[in-house]
């Protein structure tokens, strides 16, 4: 009786309905460039082509997608578990001092294919730990993860301003950043992915990051509901009073996936530091962490989901730099209100327009129930 | 003859796929007490929400005294004197009778005329029908019988004339349930129109005229309520024969499987809920716990369980003493031998999102029968589940289903298979057949039987007085806490209700 409406089927539920979401989030996106006076449908084209018309648009959205799934797994991870860890972008931030420690010291005397697996280890170890202390608060002392994450990731980030003037930045230089890593501190582009597929990308930083996300996102795939440890974090986030009955201690679960959750974040740091610039610049997770929690959203907290997700923000960053650069009506603020609508459709408005799905789909099937009966019917006579 | 107070023609309901409401006609006279029977989802309270105008029936005619009506909502429906007491109380805690009761028809912007005027009227009626409550008590200090007279005096006070109640006896001890049958019959002797929802048969036979049997829908059957008997309802009800009494044996106890000394357990506000309780529950006997919700009886057998901290007494499982301080893992129970069916099935017993075989394995996740290492074995646990979906009848037999698509019946099921079929030692059983279709019923209580004479020591607690007398071996009667008093199986049903309405307890404070 709870359930008044006829339940979608799944390609409606998972394919259908974001894609409406997405339509009327470009749809209102459309009506604000209107109104600052230029045409929706030059900036459309220009997005999608910025994105995805060149092998260098095509590398760097997959460049910023490879960010997204990193966080967006973080965030997926913490979900499963009934947590909102809204600290991705600090563990992601603090988890760069473990690929900068590996890059700036191993880089120098071990080859990229050494120095980057104990980067991924240094980083998730690093992002890791930095969860564990409002997962500890959370499970021991009952402080709201959402409010002890918001404060870490102000906590990161004075620490890193802290680090990056005053430690990590060379002497003599003006830029709060790191020194270039040596040849061992680099990870591979790209290219020849690209290039099987008939592009060619020349200064994109694409890089071997991106692999490693994919492997990350079909891991946490795998944990989430493969694993009897998956299955005690679901437990755990569908009804915590299940999971009391079930034995299944509330402290090891919630410390054991905020940790695992940070680790996600905190390797987010491998593709800008390692990948990209050589180095460690000041803030350069750049918000990719608060994206996490939309992509997140968008991709259901499905591995799978997220990973196209990811890429839709990668096409809107990308493309979105695109439109600034060559519509001087629309800046880079303009950008992020498109990029909002999104959020605020694909995301918080998730559900808006089911019911009148669920309707058109009853009624779809009342209908065809009746032709069939007509069918019969007639069949009959 | 007069028109009937209610006239329901042809009405018809679907959600998707479910058929909730088939062609249903019905009659209610004027100046009777109506019944509707019918198990879980037989269509009882979907048609009472389209009487109400929660929904819209897809086709069909309602009629009230004769004249054909549209109840677009449920201000309609007040507006043409329909009154509802629902199942689970709308009442605002805080605010005091008088408020809750003038709640929505304040009558004016600034309440002072609007409460001189509430407080005459509802003098009034309490007058008229004897239906007294203080009117500036607060709603969270009155007793359940006592809120859900003040649901019935909303209802008169909008005017009602029809008043329907769904399932109304839920909450109530007998002497309550008792007392809210006398009300009805003052109401009905006034003139008022009552239609009474419920599961239970006795209360249909003990005080109504006319009753309507539902199932899967449809209206299968109308009959006056002298002319049937509580066999034919039942029958009609399931749509086969159905055994009401529990076919059971001897008891033959053995040694003691679980001991409770002296056990003391507070909520989290620091109330006491469970007050110095001592039992002994033996092997190949059904110890029954009865007592009004509330009482105590949650607490008791979760604190048993592991699940809950307690902060003095002892528990031992055959001899050897359970971790009580909150710290006992419910896991190592379990393995000790202790099954737990809890009470909440939907938050506790399983997690309704999974697929019924996930849920099959809740709690003996860690069993190297379900792991392959750190992996979960899946083809292993689906075998697992179809084989107790096949034993215990579990409808649609489809491990792959999630949980909450199944009934109230298959659910408590799925539980207690994943319970039983682990041969515990000690089983306790909360609530088993609460929300459960008759068919099922006599099915969990024969399955409970069977576990008493394979030797099993059963903790039963049940709001069901008459699940505990027809299942137990012994009875313990819980009120406010404290276990007051210790019965035969075969004690009188007027003498338990008393118990546990708590009157020999106050005497012996005395």
């Amino acid at each position: 009786m709870s359930q008044p409406f006829a339940k979608l089927p799944a390609w409606a539920d998972y394919g259908l309905l974001p894609l409406i979401n997405l339509i009327v989030a470009f749809l209102v996106a459309g009506l604000v460039v209107l109104l600052v006076g230029e045409s929706p449908i030059d900036a459309a084209v220009l997005m999608v082509k910025g994105a995805f018309g060149s092998g260098d648009g095509v590398g760097y959205t997959l460049y910023y997608a490879t960010n997204f799934i990193f966080t967006g797994l973080c965030v997926a991870v913490a979900f499963h578990c009934g947590l909102f860890n809204i600290g991705g972008e600090g563990q992601a931030y603090i988890g760069g001092l473990g690929v900068s420690l590996v890059g700036l010291w191993l880089g120098n005397f071990l080859p990229w294919w050494l120095t980057f697996p104990l980067a991924i280890l240094a980083s998730a170890l690093v992002g890791a730990l930095w969860a564990l202390i409002p997962a500890w608060l959370q499970a021991k002392r009952g402080s709201h993860v959402v409010i002890t994450t918001i404060m870490f990731n102000f906590i990161a980030a004075s620490i890193m301003v802290y680090l990056l003037v005053g430690v990590l930045k060379p002497a003599g230089s003006q830029a709060p950043e790191t020194r270039v890593f040596a040849e061992g501190g680099q990870l591979p582009g790209l290219g020849w992915l690209l290039n099987l597929v008939g592009l060619s990308m020349r200064s994109a930083p694409l890089n071997v990051s991106f692999l490693l996300a994919l492997v990350a996102a079909f891991l946490v795939w795998v944990l989430i509901w493969r694993t009897k440890l998956g299955y005690e974090i679901r437990t755990m986030g569908f009804s915590p009073k299940a999971a009391r009955y079930a034995g299944i201690s509330e402290l090891r679960i919630i410390i054991i996936t905020m940790m695992i959750s940070g680790a996600l974040a905190g390797m987010m740091a491998l593709n800008p530091i390692m990948g990209a610039q050589h180095r460690m610049q000041l803030d350069f997770v750049a918000g990719a962490g608060f994206v996490g929690i939309a992509v997140a959203l968008m991709g259901r907290s499905h591995p799978a989901g997220i990973v196209l997700a990811a890429i839709l923000f990668g096409m809107l960053y990308q493309g979105g730099a695109e439109i600034a650069f060559d519509m001087p009506n629309i800046s880079r603020d303009m950008i992020v209100i498109i990029q909002g609508l999104v959020i605020l459709f694909a995301g918080a408005l998730e559900h808006m327009f089911r019911p009148s799905l669920q309707r058109i789909f009853y009624r779809l099937g009342r209908a065809k129930n009746r032709t069939a009966a007509a069918v019969i019917a007639g069949g009959n006579q | 003859m007069a028109e009937p107070a209610i006239e329901l023609v042809g009405i018809d309901k679907r959600f998707g796929a479910v058929h909730a409401n088939r062609d249903i006609h019905m009659r209610v006279e004027k100046g009777t007490i109506h019944g509707i029977i019918g198990e879980n989802g037989a269509g009882k309270s979907t048609l009472m929400s389209i009487l109400y105008g929660f929904y819209q029936a897809d086709s069909g005619e309602i009629r009230i005294n004769g004249q054909a009506t549209r109840i677009a909502d449920p201000n309609a429906a007040i507006a043409l004197g329909i009154g509802m007491v629902h199942q689970h109380f709308m009442l605002v805690e805080k605010f005091t009778v008088l408020e809750n009761v003038m709640l929505g028809v304040e009558g004016a912007p600034l309440l002072k005329n609007g409460i001189s005027k509430a407080r005459a009227e509802l003098k009034r009626l309490e007058r008229e029908y004897q239906l007294d409550v203080d009117p500036d008590a607060l709603i969270e200090e009155l007793p359940v019988g006592l809120q859900q007279r003040v649901e019935i005096l909303k209802a008169l006070y909008r005017g009602a004339e029809i008043l329907v109640l769904d399932e109304p006896t839920g909450v109530l001890t007998p002497p309550e349930a008792d007392h809210l049958f006398r009300i009805l019959e003052q109401l009905k002797s006034q003139g008022k129109t009552i239609v009474l929802i419920t599961h239970k048969l006795r209360e249909i036979m003990a005080v109504t005229d006319n009753v309507s049997v539902m199932r899967q829908g449809a209206v299968v059957a109308t009959r006056k309520t002298e002319e049937t008997t509580v066999e034919e309802l039942a029958e009609l009800m399931v749509g086969r024969r159905v055994l009401l009494r529990v076919q059971k044996g001897e008891a033959k106890p053995g040694g003691v499987k679980l001991s409770v000394e002296n056990l003391t357990v507070r909520d989290s506000r620091g109330v006491v809920m469970v007050d110095d309780a001592s039992f002994d529950v033996r092997a190949g006997e059904i110890v029954g716990i009865a007592g009004v919700a509330g009482n105590g009886q949650s607490q008791l057998i979760e604190t048993i369980a592991g699940i809950r901290a307690a902060v003095s007494g002892r528990v031992l499982l055959d001899g050897q003493i359970i971790d009580i301080t909150g710290a006992a893992d419910p896991g190592e129970l379990r393995d000790r031998g202790l099954a737990h069916v809890p009470e909440d099935r939907h938050h506790m017993g399983l997690v309704l999102a999974f697929e019924e075989y996930e849920n099959s394995i809740l709690g003996y996740q860690d069993d190297p029968l379900y792991l392959n290492g750190p992996f979960l074995d899946l083809e292993a646990i689906k075998a697992d589940a179809r084989k107790k979906i096949e034993k215990y009848d579990i409808r649609p037999s489809d491990p792959r289903l999630k949980t909450a698509n199944f009934s109230g019946g298959n659910q408590q099921k799925i539980v207690l298979a994943r319970e039983m079929e682990r041969d515990p030692g000690v089983l306790i059983i909360g609530q088993p057949t609460r929300g459960v279709d008759v068919g099922a019923i006599e099915f969990i209580h024969k399955r409970i039987i069977e576990m008493r004479d394979a030797g099993k020591a059963v903790l039963l607690v049940s709001v069901e007085l008459d699940e505990i007398r027809s299942l137990s071996d012994r009875i313990l009667v819980m009120f406010a806490g404290r276990i007051v008093g210790e019965r035969d199986s075969d004690a009188d049903e007027g003498e338990l209700g008393l118990l546990m309405a708590g009157v020999e307890h106050k005497e012996a404070a005395e």
